[in-house]
């Protein structure tokens, strides 16, 4: 349905996106996730024909988006980052004129009013636009997006400032559209994607990072084998007494979060299963053992990792799409450190000169 | 097209705009009748034709706001990303602000009406010249649509039609200030630098005395259209429009 091949787009000396190539099949409900400012809007305005592209191709449905951009518009709802809205337009005066902007060929009022039903604003549809409320002028422009009924859904960060019930409301809704229409949806919040998406490209620098099932990206980054344990104890005593348990690779000690207990952080020797031997070695000593949880990370910190690294292939060798280079990364480090020496005996020199 | 012609020709009569254009256009289309009126002269074409000078000064009101409000606001990606071409978008846009200039022109048609009553009246001429200030005002207007679509601000835009409408204004003065100057410049003793400057002045007296929008207009009062002059208008209008289509199309690769 949408095919993105070697796109690219330059402001100015800023490349905005980086070669870009994805493909999204026809159904498909797809997550840009990516920090602020990763082009996740610009690569959706380039998709919706509102920004040009400097680099490559974006074909909707067959249909080029440069060459035939009328055809390809026409089977694109989009919901930019914010609204459209004409604020001093009535809700239904705005339907009609975007029915009419997009020449749509359903009967008009049922086609106006079905789409009012379902995102729910068919008792505001008499009201001016600027006295609506940021959560009802999402929806107007959700209700917007989906006139003429165009295939392709392009959402970009659709439940942005809204309240939490909002929010669930909205997710519900395009989960509702994801049952007939492509989506694609832009976020910053990843928890947001997971629940609604069942892929995520990760958008980092321009660049694609990632592009999995959500459960697919926490399985291969949230590998953390280390446990927490909370334990009624004494803080020497336990520390002494864990760090002797068989596998144990290494033990500290997270301090008091509760009253009695002392936290500890159990690091296994090579992903051995250590929970039975510690769980044993408490109970010997006599002390309680409340919680032992495996420190896996979740979503938030999955992506949090992946867009904090220094640059996006690092990413990707920590996902296994690029091969790790072991030697070569050390070697990096060793010129690094030469390289502050060299600097300390220039400034040293300098110190004598004086 | 039709879709943007109607929201954007509703949008002045749901704001002050319309109005407020409306309201100066007929307040001094009356003044001018009744001044001459008042002096034994009932030339409704006469009256129509004396606005020129008013329209430079009002035509930004309606051309202001025409493409930089939704850039500002950022409508313009609902229009953008609709299936219509630009070309559609600016016309409807010039179209809408046209109409709305059509109708600040209808009190002539009283006028003509009440003067028709008291003395006979050339309809001749006031159609030959209300058809004039049609050509002249659309021309106007396309100018305006241009430099809304420069910027995002409609203040910017206002200010910078109006700076360029007070050009248009002064042309004829401009014009006669360089033809004045030559013979100043004949005092030169090297012949070859007078030459050079005279020849200059001369061309650029040309391209200005052809870029003096005003200038058709008092041939429209002798009841004179010629083809020519409909062609300067029109040929106006259809570059300042392309020009338009072309600044939007020029944002999509900045």
């Amino acid at each position: 349905m949408i095919e993105v091949t070697g796109l690219s787009k330059r402001y100015g000396n800023f490349l905005a996106v980086d070669n870009v190539d994805f493909s999204i099949s026809k159904g498909e409900v797809v997550g840009f996730l990516g920090p602020n400012g990763a082009g996740k809007s610009t690569i959706m305005n380039i998709l919706t024909g509102y920004l040009s592209l400097t680099q490559g191709k974006v074909s909707i449905d067959g249909f080029d988006i440069l060459r035939d951009p009328e055809e390809a518009k026409k089977r694109i709802g989009y919901l930019p980052e914010l609204p459209p809205l004409y604020t001093d337009m009535k809700v239904r005066e705005y339907l009609n004129f975007i029915y009419d902007l997009k020449k749509v060929r359903f009967p008009k009022k049922p086609h106006i009013e079905e789409i009012m039903r379902l995102v729910k604003i068919d008792h505001v549809q008499n009201r001016l636009i600027k006295h609506l409320s940021k959560g009802y002028r999402q929806r107007v422009g959700f209700a917007q997006a989906l006139i003429g009924n165009p295939d392709v859904l392009i959402l970009d960060e659709p439940t942005v400032g809204l309240d939490p019930k909002q929010i669930i409301e909205i997710r519900n809704l395009i989960a509702k559209l994801g049952k007939n229409h492509t989506i694609i949806l832009s976020s910053h919040i990843l928890s947001e994607i997971s629940a609604i998406c069942r892929r995520v490209i990760i958008i980092n620098r321009g660049q694609i990072v990632a592009d999995d099932t959500p459960d697919n990206l926490s399985a291969k980054l949230s590998k953390d084998p280390s446990l927490t344990a909370r334990i009624v104890c004494d803080e020497e005593d336990m520390l002494a007494a864990l760090s002797t348990v068989k596998g144990v690779a290494r033990v500290s000690s997270l301090g008091r979060k509760e009253a009695g207990t002392y936290d500890f952080y159990i690091t296994p020797k090579d992903g051995a299963d250590i929970r039975a031997a510690v769980y044993e070695r408490v109970v010997s000593r006599g002390k309680t053992i409340l919680s032992l949880t495996a420190n896996d990370l979740s979503l938030e910190q999955v992506f949090l990792r992946l867009t904090e690294v220094a640059d996006n292939d690092e990413a990707r060798r920590m996902l296994g799409t690029l091969p790790k280079k072991d030697d070569t990364n050390e070697e990096i480090d060793l010129e690094g450190v030469k390289i502050n020496l060299e600097d300390l005996e220039i400034d040293e020199e300098g110190v004598d000169e004086e | 097209m039709i879709a943007i012609f109607k929201r954007e020709f509703k949008s002045y009569f749901t704001s002050p705009v319309g109005y407020i254009f409306l309201a100066i256009m007929f307040f001094f289309l009356g003044l001018q009748f009744r001044m001459a009126y008042s002096d034994g002269v009932a030339d409704v074409a006469l009256t129509t034709g004396s606005m020129n000078s008013y329209l430079l000064f009002l035509v930004p009101i309606i051309t202001m706001k025409l493409l930089s409000e939704d850039r500002h606001s950022k409508v313009d990606q609902a229009l953008l990303t609709a299936p219509v071409p630009l070309s559609g978008i600016i016309f409807g846009k010039f179209l809408a602000a046209f109409a709305v200039y059509c109708i600040s022109f209808a009190p002539t048609v009283i006028f003509e009406m009440i003067a028709a009553n008291l003395v006979e009246v050339n309809v001749g001429a006031y159609l030959y010249m209300l058809f004039g200030m049609l050509l002249f005002g659309a021309t106007l207007i396309a100018i305006g649509l241009f430099i809304s679509s420069l910027t995002e601000s409609t203040s910017v835009a206002a200010i910078a039609t109006l700076i360029v409408n007070l050009l248009i204004m002064l042309m004829p003065n401009i014009v006669y200030w360089i033809e004045s100057s030559k013979t100043s410049v004949t005092g030169i003793s090297v012949k070859w630098i007078s030459d050079v400057v005279l020849a200059l002045q001369n061309g650029l007296v040309y391209l200005l005395d052809k870029l003096t929008l005003t200038a058709p207009l008092d041939q429209f009062y002798l009841q004179i259209i010629t083809l020519g002059d409909m062609v300067y208008y029109l040929s106006f209008i259809a570059a300042f429009l392309f020009l338009s289509v072309r600044s939007l199309e020029k944002r999509r690769w900045a």
